[in-house]
């Protein structure tokens, strides 16, 4: 197909090669321009990537006396970590997306009932929700002095719940994934088409056979990619197994490299602790390959179609139990942090200057993590989508964007602690914690951000490139006219998410804090670590409301209430 | 809705600190006194240990500003001064023991103190140029009387033939972790990895460090926790009971000698030696007992506590020399974690 473009006509791109060739002949410079605007966003984003990782691993490289690859396979303390890691996050993927398809099924099932609509906007909570809030919330519920303990108690029961160890990590993996889980679910449910259902409504399938002939193969089909996107998040998990791990035998990578970096300062072991998740990591990401690409935004807005099982009284109960369930999972850890906080020292923790020192830092390192992350991760978008559509390079687009997926798996107490260690020497290092904190907090969202915006930029691009060439509307005017209205709800979701993650995340700053630099998420952990549950309840309040308040207003703020 | 209130008391200070939020501490003044930062263990510098005391007496001598740093526990003092290197903040640790000197001096991130020697009081001969000590004590398991009538009379019969909980510290983050470890190396030699794993079954939870298990041990979570000789000190004077006992072991005890000493990088040091200086007389020894409750290494004029006489007194005290222990640490250390982990 040729396309005859008027003289001037913008940033369209022609589509066939002689086409694209000719008119390169004729403004070779036209060209080479909007090659260089298409690909300098994603440059400029990638140098900064690299620059900061690959000090990062210089300065671990260069402060490390010794380094022994072959020592890792002899190590047995390392191939135990390995092995737990692994292990842990196996049993937390199975068990979120066991639990998440009868809950989801059951969702999809009844269409109608009162406080749907609230159970679902809650389901997108544990993903704002601070680990360490959440780790708290499990210890509140089901810990050793926790709720069910001091029910069994008073019921005489002598049976003793201990969280500390595995059975507290799976607790709250499956409370932070398992929601998440049921959400993309939801969404593999509305892709089955109207018209299947209304064959199985005429050929009179019954439930059972609907779910072996219909729902079977798709979950099938959907399943795995989401069960290896929760195991990906379990893997690189941090906060949750330092809190409830409950000693050395319970270390993932991250916490095992947190405490080689603390406790032993060996950096030889660090770095070959970190090789090792991003290889486990990046073997599991190329299997998962598309599956683990595409991220819902916002499930709610799925349409699912009316189905003709589900009206008998078993089927009715079963939907009832695994909503129930998905409630009780969902609802007590946040029950507990709202009931305890409120019930704790709220005066004299509310009073203490220190929390509000913390407050503001935290509220200041998560917004400019968030606008770090937004900034870098449109750059990568914006490169990613014009060679996917107009210069039709999906596999370059799909590197980009792998690249910047993978960040999500390397550990960010490497780079957090690389770039301290190449900096001590040079910089006050003191001085520049914070800034430390929101340039690998920024890293850590990023994934996040592309995920997000990525899709919604590129639908933008395949809908409007030929309009926008045609009317001639190109650079800042095509981004604020075009762009903007279409991708300012994903964007402001984006920003929304990471503020709120960096604001909640214990992170780098447990490496190298001190009492200048405290967060809220590290005062928490320093009360919990000393066992003063009082006080850390009411900080745990108000961090969970402190990130889910700076999530509405931004996302709504930014985003705007209307659906686009 | 209430909570405002509080806030908005505090944001008028807030927005004052606004612009050093991101950049740290503000430069002090040029008439703000001299401050001099120490990193110790954070049982130190809570509000019942010696710290609030110390830091009282020191500055009104000194004219200075003291913080001292809780990191952790002992031995994460030295991985938090290895990660800092020359950058650290630090002018003095404090709380890291005979244990660690050898690999701590090796490190040549600590200077020495330039101080005369004078005569201590210790179970151990001392002359050295870089740390000072500042107390003393044997660790021992602490027991409840009330949970536990008969506690094991070895450290063997603790391991091989008995059913008692236990809580227990990291050894990679504090001084009493460390110690129990050198204790079993001690008394089971190569035999420890398997002594290790005879006793995990029993171990209700390996703390960061010292606080935290002992906070454990009083709530009731185990009968039994890595402690000092010296702790059932504080029950007594501080709550008049002798509930918690100390368990004597056959073996004999492993020695603890708690020291400090100048960071080699300091901006102060004729301060931090004044402040070594200060760790030496009755200021800061007199307090030592009944804060840090471990012997001080300079008997206070007045004698010690009477309940300090009522304490166990180990037959021997052992010790594994520090020259030894940072040739052998990270081994141990891996060992332990081995063992723990299967």
């Amino acid at each position: 197909m040729t396309v005859r473009l008027r003289p001037g006509a913008g940033p369209f791109e022609p589509l066939s090669e002689p086409a694209f060739a000719a008119a390169s002949k004729r403004r070779p410079l036209g060209r080479a321009a909007r090659l260089m605007a298409a690909l300098t966003p994603g440059a400029a984003a990638g140098t900064l990537l690299t620059l900061v990782i690959g000090s990062a691993a210089t300065g671990l490289i260069l402060a490390a006396e010794a380094i022994d690859p072959s020592a890792l396979w002899r190590d047995r303390y390392v191939l135990g970590v390995l092995a737990f890691t692994i292990w842990q996050a196996g049993l937390s993927a199975i068990l979120s997306v066991a639990l998440a398809v009868p809950v989801a099924r059951a969702m999809a099932r009844r269409r109608r009932f009162v406080g749907r609509g609230l159970l679902l906007r809650m389901m997108a909570l544990p993903m704002v929700v601070p680990t360490i809030v959440g780790a708290l919330g499990v210890v509140t519920v089901y810990g050793r002095s926790g709720w069910i303990n001091d029910g069994f108690d008073a019921l005489g029961i002598g049976l003793r719940l201990d969280v500390y160890g595995l059975a507290g990590i799976l607790i709250a993996h499956v409370f932070f994934n398992m929601p998440f889980a049921v959400r993309l679910l939801l969404n593999a449910w509305s892709a089955i088409p109207g018209e299947t259902w209304r064959l199985a409504g005429q050929l009179g399938m019954t439930g059972g056979q609907i779910f072996r002939l219909i729902e079977w193969p798709m979950l099938r089909q959907t399943a795995p990619g989401i069960a290896g996107l929760v195991f990906l998040l379990c893997v690189t998990s941090f906060t949750v197994v330092l809190a409830l791990g409950g000693g050395p035998p319970n270390a993932t990578f991250e916490v095992a490299i947190y405490q080689a970096l603390r406790f032993d300062f060996d950096l030889g072991r660090v770095l070959l602790l970190a090789a090792l998740q991003v290889t486990v990591c990046a073997v599991l990401l190329a299997l998962l390959g598309r599956a683990a690409r595409p991220m819902a935004v916002d499930p709610t807005t799925a349409y699912l179609h009316q189905r003709p099982d589900g009206a008998g009284m078993w089927s009715r109960m079963l939907d009832a139990a695994a909503i129930g369930l998905a409630l009780v999972v969902l609802t007590l850890p946040l029950a507990a942090i709202a009931v305890s906080g409120l019930s704790g020292p709220v005066w004299a923790v509310l009073g203490d200057a220190a929390l509000w020192q913390a407050v503001l830092r935290s509220v200041v390192v998560g917004g400019a993590a968030g606008m770090l992350a937004l900034l870098l991760g449109t750059g990568l978008v914006l490169t990613s989508r014009a060679l996917r559509i107009a210069y039709r390079r999906p596999a370059a687009a799909d590197t980009i964007d792998l690249a910047g997926s993978l960040i999500l798996v390397v550990p960010p107490f490497v780079i957090g602690a690389g770039l301290f260690v190449l900096l001590r020497g040079i910089a006050d290092v003191f001085a520049l914690g914070l800034v430390l904190v929101v340039v690998v907090n920024a890293l850590m969202g990023l994934p996040f951000v592309i995920r997000i915006l990525g899709p919604a930029a590129v639908d933008a691009a395949a809908r409007h490139d030929r309009l926008c060439a045609s009317l001639g509307i190109a650079g800042w005017h095509r981004l604020r006219l075009i762009d903007w209205p279409l991708l300012r709800k994903p964007a402001a979701l984006a920003l929304a998410l990471c503020t709120a993650l960096s604001l909640g995340d214990l992170g780098v700053i447990a490496l190298f804090g001190t009492p200048d630099s405290q967060t809220v998420p590290l005062l928490l952990y320093q009360l919990m670590g000393a066992y003063r549950l009082g006080e850390a309840a009411v900080v745990a309040l108000v961090l969970l409301a402190l990130c889910l308040g700076l999530f509405v207003l931004i996302e709504r703020g930014i985003g705007g209430r209307g659906d686009r | 809705m209430k909570a405002r209130i509080p806030a908005a008391d505090a944001s008028t200070a807030l927005a004052a600190m606004l612009p050093a939020m991101l950049l740290g501490p503000v430069p002090s003044a040029a008439d703000e006194p001299p401050q001099l930062v120490v990193y110790t263990y954070n049982s130190f510098v809570s509000e019942w240990g010696p710290g609030p005391r110390i830091e009282e007496a020191f500055e009104a001598e000194c004219g200075c500003d003291l913080r001292l740093i809780g990191v952790d526990d002992g031995v994460a003092i030295l991985s938090r001064l290895r990660l800092e290197g020359d950058a650290t903040q630090a002018d003095v640790i404090l709380g890291i023991d005979l244990n660690l000197i050898a690999e701590t001096r090796a490190t040549g991130l600590v200077a020495p103190h330039g101080l005369p020697s004078i005569e201590l009081d210790l179970p151990v001969d001392w002359t050295d140029d870089t740390f000072v000590p500042y107390d003393w004590g044997f660790f021992a398991f602490v027991y409840d009387s009330e949970a536990i009538a008969e506690p094991p009379a070895s450290l063997r019969a603790l391991v091989e033939d008995s059913d008692v909980e236990i809580l227990i510290q990291d050894p990679r983050v504090s001084t009493p972790g460390l110690g129990l470890l050198l204790w079993m190396r001690h008394v089971f030699g190569d035999d420890a990895a398997a002594a290790w794993q005879a006793l995990r079954p029993r171990i209700v939870t390996v703390s960061r460090g010292w606080s935290e298990a002992y906070g454990l041990f009083l709530e009731g979570e185990a009968p039994m926790v890595l402690s000092y000789t010296t702790s059932p000190a504080y029950h007594q004077i501080v709550e008049g009971t002798d509930r918690y006992r100390a368990a004597a072991f056959e073996e004999g005890h492993y020695v603890q000698v708690e020291v400090a000493a100048m960071v080699a990088g300091t901006d102060q040091p004729d301060l931090a030696q004044r402040f070594l200086e200060f760790v030496l007389s009755p200021g800061f020894q007199d307090v030592i007992p009944t804060t840090n409750w471990m012997f001080p290494v300079i008997t206070p004029e007045a004698g010690l506590p009477d309940a300090f006489g009522q304490l166990i007194r180990p037959d021997r005290a052992l010790i594994i020399d520090s020259q030894t222990i940072f040739e052998n640490r990270r081994a141990w250390v891996d060992e332990w974690l081995d063992a723990m982990s299967r």
